[in-house]
């Protein structure tokens, strides 16, 4: 009788899982990155809102239409997309696992990247040149700093990008490289997505207002 | 407690449990996507820098408003082509994020400009010198 018992205890169903089931390493690195890339829109969601107040306040100075060269924008908007792209080639051949095509077609990326970042700090310096610094309007200060930004993601985009090339070549397309490389993957088309903000935000509408 | 107990626990977490992680990553674009995704991000920049740079539309206000709808299709073509966003990657939580994401950013770019706007207009000083002493 006890016997019976026990046995139609022990043949009860058990519905909880009684250990933590595997969590392989990285496994969860995707997700976490796209909820930081999340926040990081919001902050530029916060400067994009700054701008749209402040950007109609020129304090008497210097208006977009004085100081945007709509030609050197598109231009700049053409390197940051051929990035991108190449970005997604270097993705394509890091699956295949070619690491000397990975390794050519980051390297291109990071010549356009440089090659953005180029033409911005020109367009920087011609503007601060010509007296227009973030200290003359609440405008100017509004577009330095949300540019500015976005300037500075690119940077540190490139030096992580740099990193991982070094590291891939050390190293070869490991495990961990291969993650690391689709978050710069991810990072990198975010900031693209964010310079569409910029470019249609800021100086296009700039030139229409 | 049994070991079969145990054993039938591992299986029912093997088939409810793990089998998110064979199809619950993050997606990865092919040949074709990014070079639709590139094609399409050419145009939707092109339309609205030849737009603005030669003035085709006489109307700034229509012009503006074509510039920030290219401008959403563009985002999102980015976001399907080059950032590979679905509802099935990381179980739809990818999305989930940045549904709240843009839920957020609307409040904020809306409520900004709208509550500064007015604040503009009716906090304006007046100059109407008629009413000077």
């Amino acid at each position: 009788m006890s016997v019976a018992t026990i046995t139609t205890q022990d043949s009860e169903p058990v519905f909880h899982v009684i250990d933590e089931h595997d969590h392989p390493e990285g496994a969860s690195t995707m997700l976490g990155f796209w909820i930081y890339l999340m926040s990081d829109c919001l902050i530029f969601a916060m400067l994009f809102a700054t701008y749209g107040v402040l950007g109609g306040s020129y304090a008497a100075g210097p208006s977009p239409k004085d100081l945007f060269d709509l030609k050197l924008v598109a231009l700049n908007t053409t390197m940051l997309l051929l990035s991108s792209i190449t970005y997604g080639f270097a993705m394509l051949t890091m699956e295949k696992s070619r690491i000397g095509q990975t390794q050519l077609w980051l390297a291109i990326t990071g010549l356009f990247g440089l090659a953005f970042l180029g033409i911005e700090l020109t367009e920087f310096a011609h503007m601060i040149h010509e007296g227009a610094t973030p200290q003359r309007s609440a405008f100017l200060s509004s577009f330095f700093t949300l540019v500015g930004t976005h300037g500075l993601h690119v940077t540190f985009g490139l030096v992580w990008l740099v990193t991982l090339m070094v590291q891939t070549a050390r190293f070869g397309l490991t495990e961990a490289n291969r993650r690391r490389l689709m978050c710069l993957s991810m990072f990198w088309h975010f900031l693209d997505v964010v310079w569409i903000g910029v470019f249609t935000f800021v100086y296009l509408l700039g030139m229409l207002r | 407690m049994t070991t079969k107990a145990h054993a039938e626990a591992h299986t029912l977490e093997a088939n409810a449990g793990h089998d998110h992680d064979d199809h619950g990553g993050a997606a990865h674009g092919s040949l074709k996507s990014y070079l639709i995704g590139f094609g399409l991000s050419v145009v939707l920049t092109a339309i609205p820098f030849w737009l603005v740079m030669t003035g085709a539309i006489a109307d700034k206000q229509v012009t503006a408003l074509i510039v920030l709808v290219l401008a959403a299709v563009q985002i999102v073509v980015h976001m399907i082509y080059f950032l590979h966003m679905n509802t099935r990657s990381e179980n739809g939580w990818t999305m989930m994020a940045m549904i709240f994401t843009v839920v957020m950013v609307v409040i904020a770019l809306t409520g900004s400009l709208w509550v500064m706007h007015h604040l503009n207009i009716n906090m304006m000083p007046i100059h109407d010198m008629s009413q000077m002493p």
